[in-house]
């Protein structure tokens, strides 16, 4: 036990003095912030207005088809489908007289993509427009009534709580969503990054020749433990700071915040209780947001999300990492050779991880459920589902088996890597394959 | 007493038998010489002798007990062939971790890198790291940290390569030193010369056999070709006419000026004294040839193929 102890102190202080260690530690934070500021940058920008020039032969989409902030509809009789470019227009909308009693197919014309097919948007403005002028067609409704009703009926807002039984607690599905993501591409990223850089430090050995003199003083299996415990205490070290850091940058914020804008907060806080939304309306954008932000924190079960995290964290990466280290245990000098027989071990994850972009969308869903109790993808999908709520969305024997399946997968995967590792650490020279790595495991 | 009792040893690689019933004992505070050719099974039989590997068959005793991989390996101090150290740590520091790996506490551990470091010179070492090293002093490096827990056996692969002449005297010294002190070392070489300098008994490994054993004076009386050198008083042997003839001996050639003979079977040395001396021809001098060991490897070895399927195992 000792020496394991002194071989993971020896692989966590090198590494924590280790200057990048520090810039990864400071960076990385910064580059996941940049990340989502450019996402939605894009996101935003990318909204260019298109002109669209409409041919109607029914002659009242006119006044029923609404023009906004990314489609503007331009009715003109001199527009065709010749010239509608030359006219500023990017594409040409040809509606035909459309009886009422059979299926009739209008369509757009354009050179260049609009990426508006696939919304439905277009189509939904269209069928909206029909609809608006059968109802003016067919009742009593004048055109302004019509347009006060459209513009008086957003009256209602919607707002979900978790059943607990006796109680029920405000859940916010959006911030959820985003907790479970960010929570899911956190666990897939430290996997990663982690279990490569375990794979790189038993190489390093290998190929140093250091692995035939420390065997010499230690059991093999000791030196993969040492190092799979010494990088993991790395990553907890690295994950606490991110906590800190992001809790200090959150009071900094909190600071930059006026005074009166806590006080709308409060008093929105206040008037959500009371079940009275309108007074939401009346407040500073400012203030909407950081009560939305505040409601997201308060909503979510932070202290389990955290806990949770930090399983699954160490729990996959036990799991991953002494897979890596069996890998990295086979590979002589060759990097590419590193490359293929890491596929094995990389396709799970990044397959969880597609599991796991379908799983914040229905976390309640089978594929989402075994996938996040299986120890392939469990790290990862669960970790997607929890910010749903537990036990709502992940009942607590999920919960509980996929946290006993995690800690049997990874003792079973440290084993096999152990007796892998123990033969591939002091083999040179031969190309090790699966199928040589599964005779050291299964052979004597 | 032996320190090492290596009985009927085996071990199997796959379809290769990498070591063969090999037994041999180690007397404390002897220097052991584990000759063979690449590949014959020396790694493969020293990573038994280390714990690193178990034997399929046979056993090995540590100061008269069954060896206990996990409490004995702290007594033995192995210093492979293919070595290698963390190039980015401190060469202090890096000291320091190997000498706790084998047991010693950090307190105990600071005083004998101390007292290393001083008796080599490599004090203002301690900060700099590996990578820095030249083969050389990296190689000064590696000996210290495998003999500075004062292990009861030293298993020493190659230990002089990359070293300068001054250096590998140092290191020789050192080994005469530690086995003057009781401690036993296994000494594994290529380099006969330093075999028959240093070793006190030798085996001799190939395809995984044992092919010899003895004591270095042994095993060289054992393969003698009963060759003598016979220095002549006058002039040059070869212009002394017809070459002598004995039915006691055959002159087989000449070395530095001087007759070489074989003495036939049946005869004694004093019969080839006896020739010259009848024949009033003054002897200068008169010396038994004995093979070196790098003759008798190569006539033992040769012959077979060398090259074995893979060379490490």
């Amino acid at each position: 036990m000792s020496k394991i102890w002194l071989i993971t102190r020896r692989e966590y202080l090198t590494r924590l003095r280790n200057r990048t260690f520090l810039l990864s530690t400071f960076l990385f934070p910064l580059v996941i912030v940049l990340f989502i500021v450019g996402m939605v940058a894009i996101a935003t920008q990318t909204h260019t207005r298109h002109r669209i020039a409409v041919i109607d032969a029914n002659g009242y989409f006119k006044d029923y088809l609404k023009s906004d902030s990314t489609i503007s509809f331009v009715f003109s009789p001199d527009l065709d489908t010749l010239n509608y470019e030359s006219k500023g227009c990017s594409a040409v909308l040809i509606i035909p007289v459309l009886p009422e009693d059979k299926k009739t197919i209008y369509r757009l014309k354009y050179k260049k993509q609009l990426g508006l097919e696939g919304s439905g948007d277009l189509t939904n403005r269209v069928n909206e427009a029909i609809t608006d002028h059968l109802i003016y067609e067919k009742t009593a409704v004048s055109r302004a009534q019509l347009d006060s009703i459209r513009r008086g009926s957003d009256i209602a807002d919607f707002r979900s709580y978790e059943d607990m039984g006796t109680t029920a607690k405000a859940s916010n599905q959006g911030a959820s969503f985003f907790v479970a993501y960010m929570s899911g591409i956190l666990i897939y990223i430290l996997t990663f990054v982690y279990g490569a850089m375990v794979m790189r430090g038993v190489m390093e050995e290998k190929t140093n020749r250091i692995a035939e003199v420390v065997v010499s003083s230690v059991k093999p299996f000791q030196l993969m433990m040492g190092k799979i415990t010494g990088i993991g205490a790395v990553g907890l070290t690295q994950f606490l700071l991110w906590i800190v850091l992001l809790v200090s940058l959150g009071i900094i914020a909190q600071g930059f915040i006026p005074a009166s804008t806590w006080k709308d907060v409060q008093d929105m806080q206040h008037a959500s209780a009371m079940g009275d939304a309108s007074s939401v309306a009346k407040t500073s954008e400012l203030a909407q947001r950081v009560y939305r932000i505040d409601n997201a924190i308060n909503g979510a079960n932070i202290p389990l999300t955290i806990f949770c995290f930090l399983f699954y964290f160490i729990g996959g990466y036990l799991f991953y990492s002494a897979l890596f280290a069996a890998v990295g245990s086979a590979v002589n000098e060759d990097p590419q050779e590193a490359q293929s027989l890491m596929m094995p071990i990389t396709l799970p994850v990044v397959f969880s991880f597609f599991i796991m972009t379908v799983a914040v969308q229905d976390p309640g869903g089978p594929l989402a459920v075994w996938a996040s109790i299986i120890p392939f993808s469990s790290p990862i999908v669960m970790m997607a589902r929890i910010p749903f709520g537990v036990p709502g969305t992940v009942a607590w024997w999920q919960l509980g088996l996929s946290m006993a399946l995690l800690v049997l997968g990874f003792l079973g995967t440290t084993w096999l890597a152990g007796k892998i590792y123990r033969t591939g650490i002091l083999m040179y020279g031969k190309k090790a394959t699966w199928k040589t790595m599964w005779k050291w495991a299964f052979h004597k | 007493m032996n320190i090492l009792e290596v009985n009927d040893v085996q071990k199997t690689f796959a379809t290769q038998v990498a070591v063969d019933k090999v037994s041999f004992r180690l007397d404390q505070g002897s220097i052991f010489g584990l000759l063979g050719p690449n590949g014959a099974g020396k790694t493969t039989l020293i990573r038994m002798i280390t714990g690193i590997f178990y034997p399929d068959a046979g056993t090995i005793h540590f100061e008269g007990r069954p060896f206990d991989a996990a409490n004995d390996i702290l007594r033995i101090g192995y210093m492979p062939e293919e070595r290698g150290l963390y190039k980015k740590m401190k060469i202090g520091e890096q000291a320091l971790y190997l000498a706790q790996l084998k047991g010693l506490s950090r307190h105990e551990a600071t005083q004998k890198v101390r007292y290393w470091f001083n008796k080599f010179e490599m004090q203002n070492w301690w900060n700099k790291k590996v990578e820095d090293l030249s083969k050389g002093m990296s190689q000064k490096l590696q000996f210290v940290t495998t003999v500075l827990h004062e292990p009861r056996l030293i298993i020493l692969d190659e230990p002089f390569s990359g070293l300068d002449p001054v250096n590998s005297n140092l290191i020789k010294d050192e080994i005469y030193d530690l086995a003057r002190k009781g401690s036993s070392i296994i000494f594994s070489t290529h380099r006969m010369e330093q075999v028959e300098e240093i070793c006190d008994h030798i085996i001799l490994m190939n395809k995984g056999q044992k092919i010899l054993d003895g004591s270095v004076s042994g095993v060289k009386q054992q393969f003698k070709e009963n060759l003598f050198q016979v220095g002549l008083e006058n002039a040059e042997p070869a212009e002394n006419g017809a070459a002598p003839r004995s039915e006691a001996f055959a002159v087989v050639g000449e070395k530095d000026g001087q007759l070489v003979v074989k003495i036939d079977p049946g005869h004694r040395p004093n019969d080839v004294l006896s020739y010259f001396i009848q024949r009033g021809t003054g002897i200068t001098s008169f010396m038994e040839i004995l093979p070196s060991l790098n003759d008798i490897f190569i006539r033992l070895v040769e012959g077979t193929p060398l090259a074995r399927q893979f060379q490490k195992v």
